[in-house]
């Protein structure tokens, strides 16, 4: 276990955010099983009124876990030090099995609570509430994986064992511990780069048609999904690659450092923003025919659709930028 | 959008009003808000500074140390040594190392005595620290007297005084030349008190470290790496420390957070409840709740970050220094380089924002939802 004080923080933060999202699971559930719009008993009106904490504690989760994600990879990055053979985040998050798991629970958790709110926004804004039920089963979903975060996370700071000296002890620690391999393995340069441009023009296409016409919300919501995955791929491909200008350093996490601008935070904010309103677009396009939700959903997808394509644009513009003026060259 | 800035604008210039009309009431919150996120941002910013210094400090330091132990304790290391680490393939060179420490009954302190290979001195002239200077008031020029191993005082000039940027490092350096500091200790012309190694590629540390310990099994080597891990931890661990005891205050806090928020004034509730009359919406209301815990949190915040940063790097952390940088008679004064980064920010903002928000969310949505009616008969 490492005393370092942003370690604490998370851990305490987690904590936190664990109890709050299990009290909102509690009363998740009361009105999955008793709500009951048409009813003016005395339960339901509490009910309703319980619905408004709720959202106002997803809220809080979903900023919170934007700060937690960065939080985690900053500190972790800080911890290399302490352990050999470690450069960076990318190697440290490999000492124990719990690294890599927590840190992709914490992005899925931030994706989710984003695209739960953006159901809450709906519906919320229709006068009967018609898809609250499945709202709250949604939100009992995201409980489990919320506290699986808090264990993991915990499991991971408090079996790092870190390399360091002891009063009088003789031996060298360094000394046959095996060492901590800080690269990552990536896909090959030029097939990445034609996957990762075809997806972003189809995103973006498929956004701006869906922005006039209001057609293919699936099959932009998945294309968003997939140009998410090949875009963090692609990262570590390629992107990050020409940031360094260094063809053998793959690391997702390093170019959130200062060295680089802390150009990492624009690109990652970017994406994941592009992902949850894209994929947002998606989770909604089931409800588009209730009745009371007609005249709202499908003004709020095409905004959705609109913001996607800015965030995806934006990432775009400014790898796009990078690979032109860098000194690299990765393809002649 | 636009429409939507304008909402936030006007319910928050709502709740600005509305706070200011309670200033008192809100002020001893915002007062031990204040101290607290002052304490644990002095922590921070204070060990972090320290890390920081202590990294600069290490980067000169050679590479690899060998020290040789008996028994488990140092003990000199025989000349006849360098040799044999010379032929380890990897190592470009070796360098003796003599060094110890000197007990000054007037000034009851102890200085660290260093016969530096690449300063040339007389034997009979000597460097020293300023806190050294400063402690038994010698100056350039001056006579220096030391009682050497075997009961005779021996008289040394100061030749200089080291300057004071250095000080962190050099406050209770003495520097002799190595026939002065044989005579002084007795130490035999054969020994030394450690060896360094340069090493050709720094990736080879470790392997190179090993065939050390095997070469020469009395011995043990100590990596650059490892002592600014040490270092590391060490600072972490003290930080650690100082938050967990200041745990108690944060939790002390929140239920003050708490009890403020659930036990609104009469007063309070009834202008909620001629908000809700006149037709705001409950959503509307815990929006106004949400920007008044940010105003408060955020200044809160703010100010202890402010007063935090002039504590630790205009006042060098006059509230903690004892505890946190351990004590001396011939303690550095020294100015700490300031630094922050956004991951100190964030974790400050974990440790008192975070659970503030969380702690006040459920009275305030309580808040929110009173019944107009109920509340305006009282």
């Amino acid at each position: 276990m490492i005393f370092h004080p942003a370690i604490i923080a998370l851990c305490v933060a987690s904590l936190f955010i664990c109890l709050m999202i299990a009290y909102s699971a509690y009363y998740g559930i009361k009105i999955v099983k008793g709500w009951d719009i048409k009813s003016g008993s005395e339960q339901q009106l509490v009910l309703e009124r319980r619905t408004y904490l709720i959202s106002a504690i997803l809220t809080y989760v979903f900023g919170f876990y934007l700060i937690s994600l960065f939080l985690y990879v900053f500190t972790v990055d800080r911890l290399h030090i302490v352990f050999t053979g470690a450069m960076c985040a990318a190697g440290v998050l490999k000492v124990n099995s719990y690294g890599y798991p927590t840190l992709l629970l914490k992005i899925m958790i931030f994706i989710f609570a984003g695209l739960w709110l953006i159901v809450n926004y709906a519906d919320n804004r229709a006068y009967d509430y018609p898809i609250i039920k499945t709202k709250y089963l949604l939100l009992l979903i995201l409980t489990p994986l919320v506290i699986t975060e808090m264990i993991l996370q915990a499991g991971y700071f408090l079996q790092m064992h870190p390399n360091i000296i002891t009063s009088c002890c003789g031996s060298l620690f360094s000394e046959g511990k095996s060492s901590l391999t800080s690269e990552l393995a990536s896909l090959p340069v030029v097939p990445m780069e034609v996957a990762f441009y075809l997806s972003m023009l189809l995103t973006v296409y498929l956004g701006i048609s869906f922005h006039r016409k209001g057609e293919k919300g699936y099959l932009f919501s998945v294309t968003v999904a997939i140009a998410f995955l090949i875009s963090l791929v692609s990262i570590i491909s390629f992107i990050s690659v020409y940031y360094y200008e260094l063809p053998t350093h793959h690391c997702p996490f390093c170019i959130l450092q200062k060295e680089y601008g802390y150009i990492g935070y624009f690109l990652y904010v970017a994406l994941l923003g592009g992902a949850v309103s894209g994929m947002g677009v998606g989770v909604l396009m089931p409800f588009r025919n209730i009745e009371s939700l007609t005249g709202i959903i499908p003004s709020t997808q095409r905004k959705l659709a609109l913001i996607a394509v800015v965030f995806f644009l934006i990432f775009t513009a400014l790898v796009t930028y990078r690979i032109v003026f860098s000194n690299l060259v990765l393809v002649s | 959008m636009e429409r939507w800035i304008e909402r936030q604008k006007n319910i928050l210039d709502f709740t600005l009003s509305s706070l200011f009309r309670r200033k008192w009431k809100n002020a001893a919150l915002a007062l031990v808000y204040v101290f607290l996120v002052f304490l644990l941002a002095s922590v921070i910013f204070f060990t972090h500074a320290l890390k920081q210094e202590a990294g600069i400090i290490l980067q000169n330091a050679p590479e690899m140390i060998v020290q040789r132990s008996i028994a488990g304790r140092q003990a000199p290391i025989p000349l006849s040594y360098i040799d044999k680490l010379k032929d380890i393939t990897g190592v470009s060179a070796v360098k003796k190392r003599l060094w110890g420490y000197y007990y000054d009954p007037t000034a009851g302190a102890n200085y660290t005595v260093m016969a530096p290979e690449d300063v040339q001195l007389d034997p009979r002239s000597i460097i020293i620290g300023e806190g050294v200077s400063r402690t038994r008031q010698v100056f350039k020029g001056s006579t220096m007297r030391f009682r050497a191993y075997d009961g005779k005082i021996i008289a040394f000039e100061v030749k200089s005084i080291m300057p004071s940027e250095s000080e962190l490092v050099s406050s209770d350096l003495v520097l002799m030349s190595e026939d002065g500091f044989r005579r002084l200790f007795d130490a035999s012309g054969e020994y030394a008190t450690d060896l360094t190694l340069q090493v050709k590629n720094p990736r080879e540390l470790s392997v190179i470290a090993s065939k050390v310990v095997h070469a020469l099994p009395d011995t043990r080597p100590i990596l650059r790496d490892e002592l600014l891990r040490t270092y590391e931890s060490v600072f972490d661990w003290r930080s650690g420390m100082a938050l967990f005891l200041v745990s108690g205050a944060i939790l002390a806090f929140l239920i003050l957070a708490w009890d403020k928020a659930s036990g609104m004034s009469h007063e309070e509730k009834r202008e909620i409840g001629i908000l809700k009359g006149i037709g705001w919406e409950t959503s509307e209301v815990v929006l106004m709740k949400f920007w008044e815990g940010m105003v408060v949190s955020l200044s809160a915040f703010l100010a202890g970050i402010i007063l935090a940063y002039i504590h630790v790097f205009f006042t060098s952390a006059a509230f903690f220094e004892p505890a946190l940088k351990g004590w001396a008679v011939l303690y550095p004064r020294f100015k700490l380089t300031p630094f922050i980064d956004a991951s100190q920010v964030a974790t400050l903002l974990f440790l008192t924002v975070v659970p503030y928000t969380l702690a006040t969310v459920i009275p305030s949505w309580r808040a929110a939802t009173v019944d107009p009616d109920s509340v305006m008969r009282m």
